[in-house]
């Protein structure tokens, strides 16, 4: 009975989870050029938290393979992807929301990893152990808060 | 930030003495990549240098402790690998040029590690080595350092070319959370810094390396289970059939350039 009444317990707070509107990474929409429209949240982005996600190895890390000058003083920046100073320019919330959830919705064959994502690998390992992974427990790379933050960080990058 | 515009255009002479051979006219069953180079262009000009002498090259010290090994008796049949090898340095000269490679008499597709572990078990009665761990490792590094300066020339046809296929398709699939294969980084992307790594070819014919960064030999196996976890994905464990196959294929798109091992790496 106790069993039964935590079960129902644990379902009503998923049913509450959904029921504030966060998109689940196997529920996003993309329309045909990859872009996504609707905040994941529903909530708005942090803009401060997206610029330290950027630069955090076990997080976005994104520095690994764009070079960005607003964040020259965490070190190394690397040059697998394009510079990314002025893309809130050039791209829309709803583009860069696509490419951060899924590149390869928009680059197709892009080697820039999906971080909102958690269905089709092959072979994935639980973190950086080696170790295998079910799928059924993988987490998205980043939180749907934590995308939204680093769009909002994103559109703040406006000089090139 | 430093551009390093891909491969440097330095030479790389051993002791003042032998001329390797660091870039090639890629091999013909390579489709993507015109020239092939060795890791070592890719590496500063402090660590290229450690591997330009034998006295700063700390790869050397495993390989002297290889040489004891070489010659200690072990295993039921009163043995060492000298007593029927003698000295390597003749008998093992161009021996690394040509590993992997088949085995006739087994039927099956051998790495040295492999080979020599055979003839421990097979011959000397002793156990057999952990595979890429110390001792194997050392032993391979000093068979391997008397092919240094001759060209890589493994065969990928006849018996071995389903491993061969194997080994590529391995070389190409993406695996884990990141979906990135060898090709994203080495093939794609040789000559870019990845954050502060500057990314060479993947090449092995350095192998086994001697990394700044453990202070140790690494072998090819484990080298290539630490890039499949960077991967986040599950990886295979050394002295796999996927690793040998991969390991076969890797080594294929190296031939031509010098064997190197043991190279110095950061
Ligand atoms: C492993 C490499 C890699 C990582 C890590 C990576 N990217 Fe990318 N990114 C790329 C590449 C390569 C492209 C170019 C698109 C293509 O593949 O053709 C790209 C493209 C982009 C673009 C589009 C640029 C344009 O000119 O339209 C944006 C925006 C972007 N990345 C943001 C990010 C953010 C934000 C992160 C971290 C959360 C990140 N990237 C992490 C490799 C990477
Ligand atoms: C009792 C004799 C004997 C001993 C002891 C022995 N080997 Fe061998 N080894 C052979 C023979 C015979 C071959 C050729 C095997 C073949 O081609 O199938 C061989 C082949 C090899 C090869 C491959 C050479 C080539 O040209 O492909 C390597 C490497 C090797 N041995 C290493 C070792 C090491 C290391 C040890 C000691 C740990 C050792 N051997 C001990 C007899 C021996
Ligand atoms: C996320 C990027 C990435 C992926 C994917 C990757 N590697 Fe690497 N690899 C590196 C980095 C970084 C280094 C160290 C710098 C260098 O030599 O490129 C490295 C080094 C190597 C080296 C050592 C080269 C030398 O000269 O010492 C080999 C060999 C290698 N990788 C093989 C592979 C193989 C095989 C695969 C696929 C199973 C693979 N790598 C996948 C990033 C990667």
């Amino acid at each position: 009975m106790r069993l039964t009444a935590i079960t129902a317990a644990l379902a009503l707070m998923a049913g509450a989870a959904n029921a504030d509107s966060t998109v689940a990474p196997t529920s996003v929409s993309f329309d045909e050029y990859g872009a996504v429209e609707a905040s994941l949240t529903g909530a708005p982005g942090d803009a401060a938290n997206g610029k330290k996600i950027m630069t955090i190895r076990g997080k976005g890390n994104c520095i690994a393979c764009h070079e960005v000058s607003a964040l020259k003083d965490s070190p190394f920046h690397g040059e697998v992807g394009p510079m990314l100073d002025g893309i809130g320019e050039v791209r829309t919330a709803a583009e860069l929301r696509g490419i951060v959830v899924n590149a390869k919705m928009t680059f197709p064959e892009s080697v820039m990893p999906g971080f909102y994502k958690t269905t089709g690998f092959i072979r994935p390992g639980n973190g950086y152990t080696g170790k295998a992974a079910k799928e059924e427990d993988l987490t998205p790379i980043l939180t749907a808060q934590e995308v939204e933050d680093v769009v909002a960080y994103l559109l703040t990058l406006t000089d090139s | 930030i430093a551009f390093a515009g891909g491969a440097d255009d330095d030479k790389l002479v051993l002791n003042g003495e032998i001329e390797m051979v660091t870039k090639a006219a890629a091999p013909a069953h390579m489709e993507n990549v015109d020239e092939i180079i060795s890791g070592w262009h890719f590496r500063a000009d402090e660590t290229q240098a450690l591997q330009m002498d034998d006295f700063e090259n700390q790869g050397m010290i495993f390989v002297d402790q290889g040489i004891e090994t070489w010659n200690a008796v072990d295993g039921s049949e009163g043995k060492s690998c000298a007593s029927c090898h003698e000295d390597a340095a003749d008998s093992m000269k161009g021996v690394a040029a040509s590993y992997p490679k088949w085995n006739e008499e087994a039927g099956e597709l051998r790495t040295m590690q492999m080979q020599m572990n055979d003839c421990r078990t097979n011959r000397m009665g002793a156990d057999a080595w952990k595979y890429d761990a110390g001792v194997a490792i050392n032993v391979e590094a000093m068979i391997t350092s008397h092919s240094r300066g001759m060209p890589v020339n493994v065969a990928i046809d006849g018996p071995v070319q389903a491993a061969w296929e194997q080994g590529k398709e391995l070389y190409y699939t993406r695996t884990g959370q990141l979906e990135l294969s060898c090709a994203s980084c080495h093939e794609e992307n040789y000559g870019n810094y990845i954050r502060a790594d500057h990314l060479s070819q993947g090449q092995i014919n350095g192998f086994p390396t001697y990394r700044l960064k453990n202070a140790k030999l690494n072998g090819v196996h484990s080298r290539f289970k630490g890039c499949v976890r960077d991967t986040r994905a599950e990886t295979y464990s050394p002295g796999s059939g996927e690793f040998i196959a991969l390991e076969l294929y890797v080594k294929s798109r190296a031939n031509g350039l010098s064997v190197e091992g043991p190279s110095v790496r950061n």
